[in-house]
Formats: structure tokens, C-alpha cells, sequence
């Protein structure tokens, strides 16, 4: 494998989609509950331990070798939200185009076959991960960072926050990051034993709330 | 960027000409220029010139609105699933040139649902002078600029004006009012852009959008020649 293809696929410059989307920042700036850069970190700890462990589970899963069409189930399931099903896809649709311009497999050939309007954005991401030659933890790796990278960009535009404060959130919270991305590894490989039943169902209620709101918005910067 | 991929899977990846069925798809065209320059009635305009010899189509990528999207439904330019509006998160220029995914899957999308297509117009909402569209989304690209933005626009070049397939300098019934100096535009515009050629246009009167309309045949004709 090639540790440099994870700078790659984690670049925020990757062009899969992610810039249009706010992780549930925007909604969350909106209801005042992200005013500054202390309750960024607390909105987006938030989000690591609940969205991101889930992510960052399903997308180790699928570098295991777990079938697709079974982690995409299990991930709808844990996504109660019709909006932020919608966004998933969407963004699952993008990676795809992207992971099958950049690192063509026939793996990615066939999720676009099973999927043509996308499957959940981790599954596609380990599946992404797997045809660069990556492992389970770089996957996990790149959904835990995703979790928590999207908001706080996202919110140094919509709160005109300082980016270095965003930035100095991020690298605060990456001994969480480390913890979430190897127990995400753990819980894949429980997959692997047990089915996806083994997966994390840690949600957070709030970004599910705040996504069908924002998605009714009539005025809005980001997409999710 | 497509390495060795031989395109035997499902869908087009990004700018291929031939659709996974192996018909041809639709020429695509952006416009992108400042905010106000009249983009978005360029396209209404357009819509309502070729309309009738074309089946074409629109995608609006609109800052934080729909307000494009919605201004060319009501005006009733095209049937509303020929309209699609992509999410930018704000930064239009993103979406048209460093990661065109979203982008490519509306016109994807509008291919599967309306199609088949002959022409499919991408306007980017008002960005700077430097957005330009990638050539993995568009063929071809029209700047639209307006004499009452400055008439040192295309002096000042950029990469918009000065590598745009069509300049547009809008609203020339206002040049008097807003005391630009169209022949300077045009002079400046001509050391800028070479042989690259520029429409001065008012939608307000005749002939309005027609030289715009007859560049777009000129290109849809050479797509599918």
C-alpha cells in the first residue's frame, strides 16, 4: 500500500462534494448552538463520538470486505433522517465518480452498477479506500476526520470564525480521533464475524432534527 | 486523470461525449461572469430563442438560493424538470471548476430524465473575474460581463474575460447612462482576447440575444458534425 494515497483521499480538496455540505453546522450556527469556537468543539466532539464513529465503522467494514449492499442496509438504518439520507447518497454518488476517476477498480465499476443514484458516503469511501490500496484504519481514519473537518470549515464561513481557532479545534480533538478511528476498526472486524448487526448505532438526534429543518430553509448556504 | 480506465462501467465518469449507452450526449455550455452582469436573463433569452429547433435544458448554481433556478421558472422559459439547481455551499466557482461532481450529475440526470438532449446551458451564480468553468464539465464557456460594472473590465482581463469562447458585454443601453466607453470595451477586450470573439448585446431591444443564439448553433453544430 501507499500511505501517500491517504493524503489523497483525505485532502478537503478531493473533489467529491464535500465543500457544498456543513456536516449540520449550518443549522446548528442557525439555533445558536455553534456561536464561537468552544461550542464548534463541542458540536463537532459531539458529532466525532455519534455521526463520525458510525462513519468511520461502516467505511472500515466495507475495506474488510463486507458486502456493500449489507453495510448501505445498515447504514440507512441508523440515518432516521430523510435529509441526511438524501445528503449521504448525494455525496456517496460523488465519491463514486471521483474513487472510479482516480484509482479505477472493478469493485467501484459494479457499486456504480448496484447504486447508480449512490450509496451511503462511508461504504463508498471504503470501498474508495480499498481500491487505493489503503486499510481499515486509513478509512476509518478519513470518516472520523470528515466528521469533524466539514464543520469546521463550514463554520468559518458562516460565523466568519477566525481559521485558525477552526483549525486549532481540529487538532485538539485528534486523540479522540485516534480512539474513534481504532475502535471503529475493532467494531469492523466484529462485522466481519458477526454481520452488520455488530455495527455502532451511536446517534445524535439534534443533527438529525436540525437536518429535516434545514432542509425545509428556503435561504441557505450549504447543501446539509 | 482517467488513467487506464477502458469506460466499460456504468456512466460516463466526467467529460466523455458518449453516454454509457453510447449515444452521444448533450453539448453543455457555461456561463459564469460577475454578479448582476445578466447571466441568468442571457440564459432566459437564450432559452426563448432555441427552444423551438432544440431540446435543451438548464442548471443554475446559485450562491445560496434558488433565486436563478426560480426567476427562469416563473418566467416560464422551459419546463421546470428542465430546470435543475445545484448547492455550491457558497462558493460557486467550487462547484464549476475544482470539484464539478454535483454539477455532473444534474446534467447526468437531466440526460436520464428529459433527454434525450441537444444542449444543456450551466450558469454559475455571480462570482470574480477569475471563475472559470472546467473543462470536465463544459465544451465551451461565455463570460458575461456589463458596461455598468466598469468599462475597465476587459482591460483589466483576467481569466474570464480573456479566455472565455464568448465575451458578452451586456447591457449597452445603459453605456450613455453609466458613461462607459463601448468602443474602449471593445478595444480592450480585442488586445485582451485576440481572435477569441465578443458580443455586445441589450436584451432590452432587437436583435437582443440573436448573435449569442447563433454562436450557440455555430458550436452545437461543430459537437455534433
Amino acid at each position: 500500500m501507499s500511505r501517500a494515497a491517504l493524503l489523497v483521499l483525505a485532502d478537503g480538496r478531493f473533489p467529491a462534494g464535500g465543500h457544498a455540505h456543513s456536516g449540520g453546522a449550518e443549522a446548528a450556527v442557525k439555533a445558536g448552538r455553534v456561536t464561537g469556537a468552544a461550542s464548534l468543539e463541542d458540536f463537532c466532539r459531539g458529532r466525532l463520538h455519534t455521526a463520525g464513529r458510525v462513519a468511520a465503522a461502516l467505511a472500515a467494514a466495507a475495506v474488510l470486505g463486507v458486502d456493500p449492499v449489507e453495510l448501505d442496509a445498515a447504514a440507512d438504518a441508523r440515518t432516521p433522517s430523510p435529509a441526511l439520507r438524501t445528503a449521504a447518497r448525494k455525496l456517496g454518488r460523488q465519491l463514486t465518480r471521483a474513487a472510479r476517476a482516480t484509482w479505477p477498480s472493478d469493485e467501484l465499476d459494479a457499486l456504480a452498477r448496484e447504486f447508480p443514484k449512490g450509496a451511503h458516503q462511508p461504504v463508498v469511501l471504503g470501498l474508495t479506500a480499498r481500491a487505493a490500496g489503503l486499510g481499515a484504519v486509513d478509512a476509518a481514519y478519513c470518516a472520523a476526520y470528515e466528521s469533524v473537518s466539514g464543520p469546521a470549515s463550514a463554520t468559518v464561513r458562516l460565523l466568519s470564525l477566525d481559521p485558525f481557532e477552526a483549525t486549532g479545534v481540529l487538532a485538539r480533538l485528534a486523540p479522540e480521533l485516534d480512539r474513534v478511528a481504532d475502535r471503529a476498526v475493532e467494531d469492523a472486524r466484529c462485522v466481519v464475524d458477526e454481520g452488520a448487526d455488530a455495527l455502532p448505532a451511536a446517534s445524535a438526534p439534534l443533527l438529525e432534527i436540525g437536518a429535516e429543518v434545514h432542509a425545509g430553509w428556503g435561504v441557505r448556504l450549504f447543501a446539509s | 486523470m482517467h488513467l487506464d480506465h477502458s469506460h466499460d462501467g456504468p456512466a460516463a465518469v466526467s467529460a466523455d461525449a458518449r453516454r454509457a449507452d453510447g449515444s452521444r450526449r448533450a453539448l453543455r455550455i457555461g456561463l459564469g461572469g460577475p454578479v448582476g452582469s445578466g447571466k441568468t436573463a442571457t440564459v432566459a433569452a437564450l432559452c426563448r430563442a432555441l427552444r423551438e429547433e432544440l431540446s435543451l435544458a438548464v442548471v443554475t448554481n446559485d450562491i445560496y438560493t434558488r433565486e436563478d433556478a426560480e426567476f427562469l421558472l416563473r418566467e416560464a422559459v422551459l419546463p421546470p424538470e428542465r430546470i435543475t439547481a445545484v448547492e455550491t455551499g457558497a462558493c460557486p466557482h467550487t462547484a464549476i471548476r475544482d470539484d464539478i461532481s454535483a454539477n455532473l450529475e444534474a446534467v447526468e440526470d437531466l440526460e436520464d430524465e428529459v433527454g434525450p438532449l441537444d444542449l444543456i446551458l450551466v450558469e454559475s451564480g455571480g462570482d470574480n473575474l477569475t471563475a472559470t468553468f472546467s473543462k470536465g464539465l463544459v465544451d465551451a464557456q461565455i463570460f458575461v460581463i456589463d458596461v455598468a460594472g466598469g468599462d475597465d473590465i476587459p482591460r483589466k482581463g483576467g481569466p474570464g474575460v480573456t479566455t472565455a469562447d464568448l465575451l458578452v458585454v451586456n447591457k449597452t443601453d445603459l453605456a450613455p447612462y453609466v458613461g462607459s466607453d463601448l468602443g474602449r470595451m471593445a478595444a480592450d477586450a480585442k488586445a485582451q482576447r485576440a481572435e477569441l470573439p465578443v458580443v455586445f448585446q441589450s436584451l432590452r431591444s432587437e436583435p437582443g440575444v440573436s448573435d449569442v443564439a447563433a454562436w450557440v448553433r455555430t458550436r452545437l453544430a461543430a459537437w455534433t458534425a
